[in-house]
């Protein structure tokens, strides 16, 4: 791919975030006229016009806040989803499916339950997510396996373990408070999301993007295996270490505050190297606009498609898996 | 004198040593070709001197500096490794595979330039296969890949390249295309340590023969004067002639039937 076609998708990329940005910010149970919108942007900025106060307050207090979590969690996850594909070198993992994203949720069902707030949410589901990504690799090593299918297994494993394990905690939580915050947390919606939470996970936010982007072309080295890396000058433990606690805390950011949403982090990085290679200087961008705009279009259906609004696993589910299904066929299966 | 090795044995489990006591230098634009039988060794050997494993006993001084006190970053601007062939799980552009070899010489944060392709191109040009660059690394062949390899390896700019065997998994004539390019890469000044089954590579490319049989002996020496029939059905437990073919002026070993 030549570098302006790269700028080129980029550039669209951007195009296309902005305008599923400006559809989810207009569509809702409210008004879905553009105009209700724009009036209440204007009365927001002062100038006076003719508007339902109500519709200023979905607009800033629950719309805006709400497509921004979208975005802000579509490309967390389906970022950290390519780095662990791209440092297990095998296209089959994902935060998901190693387990991280269970192992997160263990941890932010502890914090709730411990009544703590967002804060001790993201540190816990921080810990568990890394906890859970240290035993699914812990596994293959023990049994000198390092095919892609045992990662895979490995992570079946301990992501099963940690299901059941949080289904024991919403076992035992108090039914009228924890349970129902759990529950509710834990089913993926960015219904009462606030911009006090989005601004809590800033900073791994910041701090996953800046340093993944960074480390982009180690990426590709530390894709080539243990052996090429070591050989190439790369102390491979650390930076291995450093871009899976990268990859784990924005896992753990994104389910700290909207619980697990599945498929997006598998499937995102695959459709990102359909369009612009494997090479990640190039399709790490790409994933996190990717992931920002099929979460933000997500979110919006999941609004909009029912007078009650559907899960968002549901929908990333539904839509997800035939559409992996799709990327496969493309790329001929062309996976080993 | 390049690098050293010295006195190196290596073991996996206590007690049952792989390599035992071997030492040889390798100096500059020398080409030397490790032989023996399967399992004896040859690939360990080569991780030795790549510092992928560190040896139980003895040390490889590379220009002076003891290997085991460098850094992985001051190794590979002096030594590349050009392992087996493999399958990638991810298909890089040939180019953007070949650049990976200045990581050395690139900082943590920073991504390759142009001044840095720029080296991968004239690499895959001195391979003689410009028209792979913008190919997919799984889409080209087993010969096409072990040169982009060899690429890579040059781009790296080191002064000594291994190679885990460089002509397994191709066709005849893949295979000598790749010991005449091992060949000019020595010719241009860069060391070669290579692993191979085939005695026969070991005398088109001359140079030194370091051999490990199966007790553990250890020979090193000017191919020539190394290898001879006797030595070779010694080290492979077969049957095996060296002849001088005088149409060709060269000795090569053959199996007189099966």
């Amino acid at each position: 791919m030549k570098k302006s076609t790269y700028a080129l998708t980029i550039l669209l990329l951007f195009v296309l975030l902005f305008g599923a940005a400006l559809a989810g910010i207009c569509v809702g149970r409210l008004s879905t006229n553009p105009m209700d919108v724009l009036n209440a942007i204007k009365s927001k900025l002062g100038i006076p016009v003719d508007i339902d106060e109500a519709m200023e307050i979905v607009v800033f207090s629950i719309r805006i806040p709400r497509v921004l979590a979208s975005i802000i969690i579509g490309a967390m996850l389906s970022l950290s989803g390519a780095v662990y594909q791209g440092v297990f070198r095998n296209p089959l993992v994902s935060p998901d499916i190693l387990g991280v994203s269970s192992g997160a949720s263990v941890g932010a069902a502890g914090a709730i339950m411990l009544g703590m707030g967002i804060a001790g949410r993201q540190v816990f589901a921080f810990l568990g997510g890394i906890i859970a990504v240290i035993i699914a690799t812990a596994i293959p090593r023990l049994l000198k396996n390092h095919s892609n299918l045992m990662l895979v297994l490995s992570g079946i494993i301990v992501g099963g373990f940690l299901s059941s394990l949080l289904a024991i905690m919403k076992f035992i939580a108090e039914e009228q408070t924890e349970l129902a915050t759990i529950v509710f947390w834990q089913m993926g919606s960015f219904a009462n999301i606030n911009l006090k939470e989005i601004f809590a996970i800033g900073p791994a936010f910041f701090l996953g993007m800046v340093l993944l982007i960074g480390l982009s072309w180690r990426i590709n080295i530390l894709s080539f295996g243990e052996i090429e890396a070591k050989t190439l000058g790369m102390d491979v433990k650390k930076f291995r270490g450093i871009i899976i606690a990268c990859a784990s805390l924005l896992t753990a950011a994104a389910v700290s505050i909207s619980g697990t949403v599945g498929w997006i982090g598998l499937v995102i990085p695959h459709l990102a190297r359909l369009i612009v290679g494997s090479d990640h200087i190039k399709m790490i961008p790409v994933t996190v606009l990717l992931g920002a705009i099929f979460m933000c279009i997500i979110d919006t259906m999941a609004r909009a498609l029912m007078t009650v609004e559907i899960p968002l696993s549901i929908l990333t589910g539904i839509i997800g898996a035939p559409f992996y299904a799709l990327l496969l066929y493309w790329q001929k299966a062309n996976i080993s | 004198m390049l690098a050293e090795i010295k006195n190196i044995s290596f073991s996996y489990e206590e007690g049952h040593s792989i390599l035992r006591d071997i030492s040889f230098p390798i100096d500059k634009g020398q080409i030397i070709t490790i032989l023996g039988p399967n399992g004896v060794g040859k690939t360990t050997l080569l991780n030795c001197i790549a510092n992928l494993i560190t040896p139980t006993v003895g040390e490889i001084m590379l220009e002076g500096r003891a290997l085991n006190k460098m850094s992985p970053k001051e190794i590979a601007m002096k030594v590349a490794f050009v392992p087996q062939l493999i399958v990638p799980s991810f298909s890089y552009e040939v180019l953007s595979y070949v650049v990976t070899g200045c990581a050395p010489r690139i900082g943590t944060f920073e991504k390759p330039k142009k001044f840095h392709y720029d080296i991968a191109r004239s690499a895959l040009e001195q391979m003689g296969v410009t028209h792979i660059s913008h190919k997919f690394y799984t889409h080209i062949s087993g010969g096409e890949r072990q040169l982009a390899s060899i690429a890579r390896a040059l781009a790296q700019r080191p002064k000594i390249i291994l190679m885990d065997e460089p002509t397994a998994h191709l066709d005849y004539g893949n295979q000598i295309k790749v010991l005449k390019i091992i060949k000019k890469v020595t010719e241009d000044g860069f060391s070669a340590v290579i692993t191979t089954h085939n005695p026969d590579h070991a005398l088109l490319l001359g140079g030194k023969v370091a051999a490990l049989s199966q007790n553990g002996q250890f020979v090193f020496g000017k191919s020539e004067e190394v290898i001879s029939g006797e030595f070779l059905s010694m080290l492979y437990d077969t049957d095996l002639h060296l002849y001088h073919i005088s149409d060709i002026s060269r000795d090569v070993c053959v199996v007189p039937t099966i």
